[in-house]
């Protein structure tokens, strides 16, 4: 039995590997991928969870070790040979990663992961409004009245700060509501965002349904009514082309262990206006200019974020993952990944008591699908299938309210990236029309 | 992959999972915890009444959502729990919490945990320890309610 349709569609076919990844490219990239080839329960590993983390290339591990072996040292201190280097190499990443979502690269803060980068947004705003960054910073003080405007399907990491900033500006945090399917549009947007709305804050691409956010709509309502727009790129900028000046977004936010980068190490984007504006969030070394015992200035933007010693191994990897995507092309990956969805999709709807959530087939998804199983936890579901090797996620995938609002508690996620194969995903189908059967609801 | 899997879900706990006993609401408790497991979200209400003017469960009932692992395992307590003592209890809590620590080694003594032995094969699974583990916890609350 094969639940997977043979033909994909006409439009997928006709792609050339110009614009697309074929199955050859893949298998040859994977090459590049060690952990790729591991065996997981006596099975090749099947890895669909990138959209958790991603696996890295040789040339990330081999770019942060030859770092770490002939380069090593704190930076914008010290004035020894290798201080110079590792400076050196840490500001050329920060230009690279600029380059690669169309900022400059003042404009470009190293966080520790996207969590760390909305949190710094959310409690510079909130050291603003108790008076903190002088006359500048007064633009982004909040007051009891002003809206903070999220979306119902946030991850938690989009969400809870700016719970937090409103608890203690006493600003009113509203949503967007989702309809039943887990999505929303602009309309919705625009009937939530009005003249009191200070901040706007949604994920470009979300991490359960794969949906793709109108970005362009909602920035226009957004700054139309005079507020700041903060982008969760965590599930874009690894999969997409992303141009962030061009999308016009005031702040955004995505970790480098989603885009083949190493853990520890995100980006918070600012207009460069803003980020010089914004006061700082976390203090200490290596973010200011004259500090007395009465106080202390700070060094203009992005230095004046980046308190502590800094995790320079992993900029320094991270500038050769961005690298690494570049030379696949950033067009090709989403392409590549659409087409794997869509075989995703097709699969699962020739399964019975399979309720995928997210928009219906044929609309713009990413490469990820979510699921429910009818009469089976999704714990289950995942633990079935990491028998087979095949890796998934499964869980509220920190989204509790879209879940909540979904009516389930857990879906299992399987997410593509650049080195997924379509043989991966006939597995990931084969597997899944296992499950009721095992369990004994079907 | 049939013989790691089995190792996991014994039928005992597939059984379990489906014809669940206990579940459902108490008219009278004497205690009630909610327990929940935040990686997942599964949710678990656990009541006990005990018979009166004595230290001994008569009845427990529970209800709530999870995985076959964390059902099947509120389930066989259902079915464990009731005529013992607290003091019993603690001691068939306790000598569980041990098994499900052992990483799928270790001996567990079968007359006091009689069929939630079963579960020792979940204890290779560190993943799912919590979620056998989250009704025990919850009787656990209530015990220290009643004390
Ligand atoms: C949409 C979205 N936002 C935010 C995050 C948080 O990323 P991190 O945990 O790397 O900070 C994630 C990843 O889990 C995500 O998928």
């Amino acid at each position: 039995m094969s639940p997977v349709a043979t033909d994909i569609s006409a439009r997928t076919t006709a792609r050339t590997s110009a614009e697309t990844l074929s199955e050859e490219d893949v298998a040859l990239l994977r090459q590049d991928f060690p952990a790729l080839a591991e065996i997981v329960n006596g099975e090749p590993l099947a890895y669909l969870d990138s959209g958790a983390t991603a696996q890295r290339p040789r040339q990330v591990l081999g770019a942060e070790r030859d770092f770490l072996i002939h380069s090593n040292a704190a930076v914008h201190r010290g004035a020894h040979t290798l201080a110079g280097l590792a400076t050196e190499a840490y500001e050329d990443a920060r230009a690279t990663v600029a380059d690669f979502v169309g900022a400059q690269a003042d404009e470009i803060v190293w966080t520790s992961n996207a969590t760390d980068a909305l949190n710094l947004v959310a409690y510079g705003i909130a050291n603003a409004s108790h008076g903190r960054g002088g006359e500048p910073a007064r633009r982004f003080a909040l007051v009891a009245g002003d809206e903070i405007v999220v979306t119902e399907a946030e991850h938690h990491a989009n969400l809870v700060p700016w719970q937090e900033l409103a608890a203690v500006t006493g600003a009113t945090l509203r949503y967007i509501p989702v309809d039943d399917n887990g999505v929303w549009d602009a309309a919705a947007a625009a009937s939530v965002i009005t003249s009191r709305t200070r901040v706007v804050a949604f994920a470009h691409v979300s991490n359960v349904t794969g949906f793709v956010a109108p970005v362009a709509e909602v920035v226009a309502v957004a700054h139309a009514n005079g507020a700041l727009v903060v982008l969760d790129a965590c599930q874009s900028a690894p999969h997409r082309s992303l141009n962030l000046a061009e999308l016009d977004v005031d702040f955004a936010a995505f970790s480098g262990h989603k885009m083949l980068g190493p853990t520890g190490i995100g980006v918070l984007y600012g207009r460069a206006e803003l980020l010089n504006a914004l006061p700082p969030f976390r203090t200490g070394g290596s973010m200011i200019t004259t500090v007395t015992m009465e106080g202390a200035d700070y060094l203009p933007a992005p230095q004046r974020f980046e308190a502590g010693t800094q995790p320079v191994s992993q900029a320094v990897a991270l500038a050769e993952a961005v690298r690494y995507l570049q030379r696949v092309g950033l067009d090709r990956i989403e392409a590549r990944e659409e087409e794997l969805a869509e075989r995703m999709l097709m699969g699962l709807a020739g399964i019975d008591g399979i309720r995928v959530v997210g928009q219906p087939l044929g609309s713009p998804r990413a490469g990820l699908v979510s699921f429910d199983v009818a009469g089976v936890h999704a714990h289950d579901v995942g633990q079935f299938l990491d028998a087979q090797g095949i890796a998934v996620r499964v869980g509220h995938h920190c989204a509790q309210p879209l879940h909540r609002r979904l009516g389930l508690t857990a879906t299992t996620r399987a997410s593509a990236y650049l080195y997924t194969t379509t043989g991966e995903v006939d597995r990931f189908i084969a597997a899944v029309a296992g499950v009721r059967p095992y369990f004994g609801v079907a | 992959m049939s013989d790691a899997l089995a190792g996991l879900y014994q039928q005992v706990i597939l059984d379990h999972s489906k014809q669940r006993t206990g579940f459902g609401e108490l008219e009278h408790a004497d205690a009630q915890r909610f327990e929940r497991n935040p990686t997942c979200g599964d949710e678990i209400t656990l009541q006990i009444d005990m018979e009166p003017g004595t230290d001994r469960i008569a009845s427990l009932a529970w209800h709530g959502s999870g995985c076959s692992i964390s059902q099947a395992s509120a389930s066989v307590l259902a079915g464990l729990a009731p005529g013992l003592t607290t003091v019993e209890l603690h001691t068939t809590i306790d000598e569980f919490r041990t098994m499900m620590r052992s990483r799928g080694v270790g001996e567990p003594d079968e007359d006091l945990l009689g069929d939630a032995v079963v579960f020792q094969g979940v204890s290779k699974y560190v993943m799912r320890v919590k979620c056998a583990m989250l009704s025990w916890v919850a009787l656990e609350g209530c015990l220290a309610d009643v004390a």
